[in-house]
Formats: C-alpha cells, sequence, structure tokens
C-alpha cells in the first residue's frame, strides 16, 4: 500500500492531460465552522484516459470534481489542464452533477438542448444529435416530458445526455448511474465505454460502487474517509474492448476483492456482527 | 369510440358527470345560496330598502345599465392603467433589488418597511396633490398593488439554486443567459403568484380611491346609492364590481396557465 504524496505520482508534463497538485479544500464559515473536506490530493490523469475515483460517502469526491471544473477555486495548489491553469470556470467540458439539475420549466429534449443553447452551438444540428444520445439512453418517447413527469433515473440519463451533447474532450462525473437500476446501469456502462473508444473523451467518474469502477476504469483511486485523501491508486489491466461476462473473469474479480480489502483496513466496511 | 349497448343507469352518471365537468360545484353552491336568498326575502316579505331579492338586484342592473356601464368602464380603466403600472414598476425594481447589493441594503427594507403605512390614511392626502381626476386613483391602485409583486418577484428571482448557476457557469453562460434561461423562468410561479394577488387588491384600490373623492365610478355610484337608501342599486355596482375583479384574477390565472405549463395545477376536485 502506497501512500500518495506530494510529486510522487506524476508523470512526466508531456503526457499529463490533467494535473491535479497538492490540491486541497477547507470549506469555511459552515455553521460547524471550518470543514476539512479534501488533503492535499495528486493526480495526472492522461488523455483518453478513464479514471474512477472510489471512497466513502463524505470524503470530498464532489468536491475534487468541482475543483477540477473550475467552478469551486482550491484552498491550495494547483490544478493544471494541459498545461494552463484552472483559475475560473472551465467551460470546455461536460459535467454530470450528483443531483441531476434539469431545469423544471424545460422539457428532456430542451433540458439536453440548453448545453446547445448556451453555447451558441447550430441548433438544427445539436437537435439530431441531441434526439440521438436520447435514444441511445432509452429515453425515445419523453422528449417532451418535464423533469417533474421523469423518474429519478430518467432524470439522471437526460443530464448524462446534457453533459455529452457538445462532445467535451473531458466528462466529468459524479455518481451519473447512481439512481439507475441494474440492467439500465450495465447498458449505459457499456454505451460510456463505446462513446470513449470513439470520441477519446478522458472520463473523471465518480462512483461507490466497486466492480463499476473496475469495470469502467483505466485506474482507480481509493481515496481513505473525510478529510479524503489519496489513498491508492489501482491500474486496472483488462482487455478492451470489455463486456459484461468479464465480471465472472477472475482477474476482475481479484481486483474487485482486493480494493474491498482496501476499504476494510480503512475501517469503511465493518464485517463483525 | 367503442359502442357498448345501452344501459340507462349508466349513461344518466355519464351525463351528471358531464355537467359537472363543466360546471364547477362552488357555482352550485351559489346558484343553491342565491335560490335560498330569493325564497327568504320572498316568503318573509323582507322589504326591498332592508334587503332586496336576487331578482330585483338583476332588474336593477336591467333598468340602471346606461348609467351603472360608463361608471364601471372608469373603474375599470383605473384598476388597468394602475395594475399595469404597478408591474411595469415592480418587476424592474425586484430584478434591481436581486442584482444590487445597494437596492437589497438600502431600498429593500424601506419597501418593506412602507407596507405598515395605512394606504387609506394616505388616500386624502393624494387628493390635495393630484387633484379629483384618474390621476389619484391610479396611484392609490399602483400603491397597492405593488407590493405584492416586489416581494413574491424578489423571492422568485432568488429561487434559483446554487446548483443551477454551477450548471450555467460550467456551459460558459454569461449574465444575460443566466438571467433569462436560468433566473427568470425559475422566477415565474413566484412571480404570478404576487401578480394574482395584486389584481384582488388594485380592485381594493380603485373602490376605496373612489369612495374618498371622485365624481364617477363604481365606488361613486355605491357611495351615492348609499346616501338615498337605494339598497338595490348599492348591490348593482357591488355585483359589478365583482365581476370585474374575477375576470381580472381570471385572465391573470389563464396567463400564468399558458405561461408555466411545467407547472402542476392545483387539483381543486380532490382526486389529485
Ligand atoms: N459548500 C460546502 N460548505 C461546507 N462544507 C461542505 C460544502 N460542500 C461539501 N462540504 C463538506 O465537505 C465534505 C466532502 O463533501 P463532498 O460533497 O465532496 O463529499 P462526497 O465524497 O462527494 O460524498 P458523497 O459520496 O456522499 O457524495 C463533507 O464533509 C461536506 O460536509
Ligand atoms: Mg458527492
Amino acid at each position: 500500500m502506497n501512500i500518495m504524496t506530494d510529486t510522487q505520482s506524476l508523470t512526466p508534463e508531456s503526457t499529463a492531460h490533467v494535473r491535479i497538485e497538492n490540491v486541497s479544500k477547507v470549506f469555511h464559515g459552515g455553521r460547524k465552522g471550518d470543514v476539512e473536506a479534501l488533503r492535499p490530493v495528486s493526480l495526472d490523469i492522461k488523455r483518453g484516459e478513464f479514471v474512477s475515483i472510489l471512497g466513502p460517502s463524505g470524503c470530498g469526491k464532489s468536491t475534487l470534481l468541482m475543483l477540477l471544473s473550475g467552478l469551486l477555486g482550491p484552498s491550495a495548489g494547483n490544478i493544471r489542464i494541459d498545461g494552463k491553469k484552472v483559475d475560473g470556470p472551465n467551460s470546455d467540458l461536460g459535467i454530470v452533477f450528483q443531483q441531476d439539475v434539469l431545469l423544471e420549466w424545460r422539457g428532456a429534449l430542451d433540458n439536453v438542448l440548453l448545453q446547445a443553447e448556451i453555447r451558441g452551438a447550430d441548433m438544427k444540428e445539436a437537435e439530431a444529435k441531441a434526439r440521438s444520445l436520447l435514444s441511445m439512453v432509452s429515453l425515445t418517447g419523453f422528449e417532451d416530458a418535464y423533469p417533474r413527469e421523469l423518474s429519478g433515473g430518467m432524470r439522471q440519463r437526460v443530464s448524462i445526455c446534457r453533459a455529452l451533447l457538445h462532445e467535451p474532450p473531458l466528462l466529468l462525473m459524479d455518481e451519473p448511474f447512481g439512481a439507475l437500476d441494474a440492467m439500465t446501469r450495465d447498458q449505459l456502462q457499456i454505451d460510456l465505454m463505446k462513446l470513449c473508444a470513439e470520441r477519446d473523451m478522458t472520463v473523471f467518474f465518480i462512483t461507490h460502487s466497486i466492480p463499476e469502477a473496475v469495470f469502467l476504469s483505466d485506474r482507480v483511486v481509493v481515496m481513505t474517509p473525510r478529510p479524503g485523501r489519496i489513498e491508492d491508486i489501482v491500474e486496472i489491466d483488462l482487455p478492451r474492448p470489455r463486456r459484461l461476462a468479464m465480471r465472472e473473469d477472475p482477474k476482475f474479480t481479484s481486483y474487485v476483492r482486493s480494493l474491498t480489502e482496501t476499504f476494510k483496513t480503512l475501517g469503511v466496511f465493518r464485517e463483525e456482527y | 369510440m367503442t359502442s357498448v349497448p345501452d344501459h340507462s343507469p349508466r349513461i344518466r352518471n355519464d351525463i351528471f358527470r358531464r355537467i359537472g365537468a363543466i360546471v364547477p360545484p362552488a357555482l352550485w353552491t351559489l346558484l343553491l345560496l342565491v335560490i335560498f336568498w330569493q325564497a327568504i326575502v320572498t316568503l318573509r316579505n323582507i322589504p326591498e330598502y332592508i334587503l332586496p331579492a336576487p331578482s330585483q338586484i338583476a332588474g336593477e342592473i336591467g333598468n340602471y345599465w346606461h348609467r351603472l356601464l360608463p361608471n364601471a368602464l372608469v373603474t375599470l380603466s383605473e384598476i388597468a392603467l394602475g395594475y399595469s403600472l404597478a408591474v411595469l414598476i415592480a418587476v424592474p425594481l425586484a430584478v434591481s433589488i436581486v442584482y444590487s447589493q445597494v437596492m437589497q441594503r438600502a431600498v429593500y427594507p424601506l419597501i418593506v418597511l412602507s407596507q405598515t403605512v395605512p394606504k387609506v390614511a394616505v388616500a386624502p392626502l393624494l387628493l390635495t396633490w393630484f387633484g379629483y381626476g384618474m390621476t389619484p386613483k391610479i396611484v392609490i391602485v399602483i400603491m397597492m398593488s405593488f407590493f405584492p409583486i416586489v416581494i413574491n418577484s424578489v423571492m422568485g428571482l432568488r429561487a434559483t439554486t446554487p446548483e443551477m448557476l454551477y450548471l450555467a457557469r460550467s456551459m460558459g453562460a454569461n449574465g444575460w443567459q443566466v438571467f433569462w434561461k436560468f433566473r427568470l423562468p425559475k422566477a415565474l410561479p413566484s412571480v404570478f403568484a404576487g401578480l394574482r394577488l395584486a389584481t384582488v387588491l388594485s380592485v381594493i384600490g380603485a373602490i376605496i380611491a373612489e369612495f374618498i373623492g371622485a365624481d364617477k365610478g363604481l365606488g361613486y355610484l355605491i357611495l351615492i346609492a348609499g346616501a338615498n337608501f337605494d339598497i338595490a342599486r348599492q348591490f348593482a355596482a357591488i355585483i359589478l364590481i365583482t365581476v370585474i375583479g374575477m375576470s381580472f384574477f381570471g385572465i391573470i390565472s389563464w396567463l400564468e396557465r399558458r405561461l408555466i405549463p411545467w407547472q402542476e395545477q392545483p387539483q381543486l376536485d380532490g382526486k389529485g
């Protein structure tokens, strides 16, 4: 078990697409005083890489995502994307927020199209793309449905389409499949991997599910309970394209088992009863 | 449509249900009350100068229509003008309060505080300043209806969640886009709650203003009829005012349903 500190986990400048350098975050002035949400964290993400963040609730995963997007500023440290320091909202990416954040006055299609409207994109083209994304997540027929007429899982799928519409080079996803049933989840995992292969997209993916992280990722980042820091980074050396049956593969299950062990030693799982 | 053999009880039930769907239950209650009123007055021989029967009031509206109509139009235009001006002042003011720290801290508290001043008390003063014409009436209507629009619009414009603003910024939205595509639509339901409330208050404002000093309008007619102990004529004017108020409220509610189709309509039939 190697604890990641400082720059020891960093690769040479040239290959890093996203570089997180000793980034920490303290929330000031809440009712509970200052909250240390994130201990100094360093991580490099290569272009086209799929990186999952695994960690218990409240360990600072969403905070790290907000820092990456530039929507929040770090208390210390630096984030660089393609060598450029992030010091404000970065619009050159797609975000799936933990809550779906759909606008209740827009139908499903119009919620997806918001992305194109704000960016001043060609709306005809955007609409065709939005419709095909919605059909990819099995929402054909719900284009005009208002968010209140959709289930939690459907809403989350709309927000995934919104994040993908402008074909961002970098996709940040905060538990995007959390509200989905197991079957839809399996399908979307495969669809997401397909899109990544087609678009050469870099993905920063937050999840609570160990098998999901192993199935999707090139690397899995393990975080400690709050205040979070990186406990371990596991390379997932499984061939692509990956198929659902791969989840019974001994190599796959051994990754899942060893990650489960890591969380047990961190005190996240307690098995005695 | 499937053609099922007719079973008369079923059909009769359907007809009743269809009538019930067109005519809201509250209207039936109202009709019952009117019939009850008519019956009491007729059976007990209550004289017209104490309580006229609905039929006598209806007759009065017919006979007196040539005077009722022009005066109703005066009151109506006071309401329409005052209300429109109130909207034109209140909504931009609310926007400025939400967007400007100075307005929020130096002006907004005063607007809230000013509501403790009873508007009826100020009305005679307005008469002194603006004379007997339309102006003081319009000013009072504005004063009455302006406040709920400001308060509700401010509340609505503040209802935008931090998450929505994060989303906007992550898309690179500029200030205009944040206002038009996020804040304003989010605020609409609340703005309309204020607009609806303001319709009722604007009617009250117009009548108060006419009570205090006027030579036209339904409020003026009520005052004159009262001085002559003409109860039926007072009822006639009251009914006209009520019709104006209800129609106004109905128009704004209709507009609300058209402009905010995403909102779930409150179910009044108890099935919702
Ligand atoms: N705006 C904020 N103000 C104050 N404290 C905050 C704020 N946002 C997050 N926190 C705190 O920071 C810590 C990390 O929060 P964060 O949302 O990043 O956790 P998370 O790992 O995403 O958890 P979950 O898996 O439950 O979503 C929490 O303890 C939380 O209380
Ligand atoms: Mg989170």
